[in-house]
């Protein structure tokens, strides 16, 4: 028992040490040398296809601004970390990205659980976080050091509520959601009031919790309620399953998702069951804007496969983050962080950046039709006080829609 | 009513699931009074075989029945082989000491295969292909039963008949029931006792394998860790039914799996998340382990030792 204690205490000690190196330790906030950035995300868990998207997204913008020569002369080097989707394993690895490898900043992650268990760290460290798709809205809340490149639940819940009752003109929904996630909790709490507010009625919400192999009791309970729409804020891996056992029970309501649907391995789970669902998303492939069209072709050029939405927003991120660092001048953390913070109209594949006082960006959603493998593009849905441009933003259909049929 | 019909068959599929794998559970026990905590990852093992099968031998393009019953076949004979692998060299060796032993290799082999698949593959979740179209039938007005669900519950069900067949009209079944009364005396009796407990490995990992290729049809997500908790369920029902008996794994499969359905399809109204699914199985347990020691239909005969 003793030696235990002593050993334990050997341990925390050592860590205690750690972690404060930082502060004095040599290269933390260095001026020369590559400019270190740290990525943490889920390679290799049950949203893996989130994390491996990102990562591309961010190593893609990296590759191109070394190639432009750098920023401020230096060249840029990612380090990646993998959390395997677990948060407290999220909160290891950037302790370790910030106190080992001293990264200037991070990048990460997709799923808001995670994103919160690393949040405070980053802030105590002084180290800023962009967030490239972490929507739950109290992910910025932790702390001046953390931003994000996307838009919000409260934003993301009302559009598809107000989606399925000004265009599907549906009167009931039944939500089934993800119980232990904050961003399912977070969007169906954002699309229930929204969709109250606009006079529809909620018949029924059940919940499922993440790994969960039958969805059928659940579903049968909604079917029982006949709404017109069913709402299942939730990730790829569960939702594509829902949706197929949706079908086998002969549920013709369509479902409705957010961008955690978006995911090829969505398509490998639901199928055909998909088809006639619809989903918020940040960007559309179809979007004719050549900014888009380029970066989608370069990313197949360089990946082999269509970006999804969490592609073109860690690229987003990592071009924000350049921008920032090139105002700053430096990459000391309270200045590249008020740098960040002041980003104003940055043109980015998923729309123009504009961060606000929270550090969340105001960016418009679309909302894309799931049909035979591919997303096609229905309508924009703008924040309130934003307005639509003149040109609208994606036409129904494209050339480019037919390659964005995966393999 | 539809619903309750809908939730009944639901139910029941799950149940049929739990079902086959109980009994590899139940057999094993019967025969070494060995709780094979490994067994639920055979029935992951089966799923992984089918699902690189069907690439292999290209069935993964779209639905065909002759795809499915091929996948299905090969992935129990190759879940047959890695049970009798993992007899001979995991617990054989440590039959001669005491029953702890082998109960501990046993959870050793379990996450010894977990942790090889997730080294191996990732412990990201695969999506099986779809080898059965996607259709379904409505019977009593609403309540839909897909092609999927029908399958699960015919080839449980001849897996069932076909084993009891084999234990109660065959020479090897015969031989089996022998070793389950008294493993000794069935040796003096001139019964090879090793081969009669490999041939009970094989059994029972390869109908764990036919409900793990079953399932992937009704859900087609499969990851390395899929057999712990499917397990565990399975390992309760075989309780449940009294482990060591047959008809009672199957009663106690099925209980648990329309418990579980309930409770998700009714549970809200009277107050119970329907989160709490995993819960029940357990509490069951708890509660027969309280009330009924030795099961549902288990026997009340001492054990002699």
């Amino acid at each position: 028992m003793k030696r235990l204690l002593l050993s334990l205490l050997l341990i925390a000690s050592l860590l205690f040490a750690f972690a404060c190196e930082r502060k004095g330790g040599p290269g933390a906030g260095g001026q020369t040398g590559p400019i270190i950035i740290g990525y943490y995300g889920d390679l290799t868990g049950r949203t893996s296809n989130f994390g491996q998207s990102t990562k591309a997204g961010v190593e893609m913008a990296a590759a191109e601004i070394n190639k432009a020569g750098g920023l401020n002369g230096r060249q840029i080097t990612i380090l990646s970390e993998d959390d395997e989707g677990r948060p407290e394993k999220a909160a290891t690895v950037v302790t370790k990205l910030i106190n080992q490898d001293r990264v200037v900043a991070l990048l990460g992650e997709v799923a808001s659980g995670n994103t919160l268990a690393a949040a405070p760290i980053a802030q105590a460290a002084k180290v800023p976080m962009i967030s490239p798709s972490s929507t739950n809205p109290t992910v910025t809340q932790k702390g001046d050091y953390i931003s994000r490149v996307c838009f919000i639940d409260p934003f993301q819940g009302a559009v598809m509520a107000k989606f399925a009752v000004n265009t599907l003109k549906a009167k009931k929904a039944a939500i089934m959601l993800d119980f232990n996630s904050p961003y399912s909790r977070g969007l169906t709490e954002f699309f229930e009031a929204s969709f109250k507010k606009l006079g529809g009625e909620i018949v029924d919400k059940q919940s499922y919790t993440q790994g969960d192999r039958d969805y059928k009791g659940q579903l049968t309970a909604i079917r029982s309620k006949n709404p017109d729409v069913i709402y299942v804020p939730g990730y790829y891996g569960e939702v594509g399953v829902i949706a197929k056992q949706g079908k086998q029970l002969d549920i013709k309501a369509p479902m409705l998702g957010g961008d955690g649907w978006d995911s090829t391995q969505l398509w490998d789970l639901g199928g055909d069951s998909l088809n006639g669902d619809f989903i918020s998303n940040h960007y559309s492939v179809d979007d004719p804007s050549p900014a888009i069209q380029k970066f989608v072709a370069d990313y197949k050029a360089r990946n082999g496969n269509v970006p999804d939405a969490l592609a073109a927003l860690g690229y987003d991120a990592m071009k924000v983050l350049a921008d920032a660092i090139k105002r700053a001048g430096t990459t000391e953390g309270p200045q590249l962080k008020d740098a960040i913070n002041a980003t104003k109209g940055f043109v980015g594949v998923t729309g123009t950046i504009s961060l606000d006082a929270e550090r969340n960006a105001v960016k418009p959603a679309v909302v894309l039709k799931l049909q035979d493998r591919k997303y096609i593009y229905q309508e924009t849905i703008y924040p309130e006080g934003m307005t639509a441009p003149a040109a609208p933003a994606a036409p129904a259909t494209s050339p480019a829609a037919a390659a964005a049929s995966p393999k | 009513m539809d619903t309750f019909v809908q939730q009944l068959i639901n139910g029941l599929t799950i149940g049929a699931i739990y079902a086959l794998i109980a009994l590899g559970y139940t057999m094993v026990y019967g025969i070494l009074r060995l709780i094979n905590f490994a067994h639920g990852d055979i029935y992951m093992v089966g799923a992984f075989v089918g699902y690189f099968l069907s690439y292999q031998l290209g069935f993964a393009t779209g639905p065909s029945l002759l795809g499915l019953s091929v996948v299905l076949v090969a992935s129990m004979i190759a879940a047959a082989l890695v049970g009798m692998a993992i007899e001979r060299f995991a617990y054989r060796p440590l039959r001669k000491y005491a029953r702890m032993t082998t109960l501990i290799a046993a959870i050793g082999v379990s996450l010894l295969i977990e942790n090889l698949f997730v080294a191996r593959l990732g412990a990201a979740p695969r999506a099986f292909p779809q080898l059965l179209s996607e259709q379904s039938y409505t019977l009593f007005g609403n309540a839909a039963i897909s092609k999927s669900q029908i399958l699960i519950f015919a080839v449980s069900v001849a897996l069932m008949l076909l084993l009891q067949w084999v234990i109660f009209k065959t020479k090897v079944g015969t031989a089996m029931r022998a070793v389950s009364f008294n493993l000794n005396s069935a040796k003096l009796m001139g019964i090879n006792t090793d081969f009669i407990i490999s041939f009970t490995f094989a059994l029972g990992s390869a109908l764990a394998a036919a409900g793990g290729v079953l399932t992937a049809q009704y859900n087609p997500q499969i990851d390395p860790l899929m057999g712990i908790l499917t397990g565990l369920k399975a390992f309760v029902a075989a309780v449940l039914g009294g482990i060591g008996n047959i008809p009672g794994a199957v009663l106690g499969g099925l209980l648990i799996g329309i418990a579980e359905t309930f409770v998700v399809g009714y549970g809200q109204n009277v107050g119970i998340p329907s989160t709490f699914r995993d819960a029940v199985a357990f509490a069951i347990l708890i509660l027969v382990l309280l009330v009924r020691p030795s099961g549902l239909l288990g026997s009340t005969v001492q054990e002699k030792v």
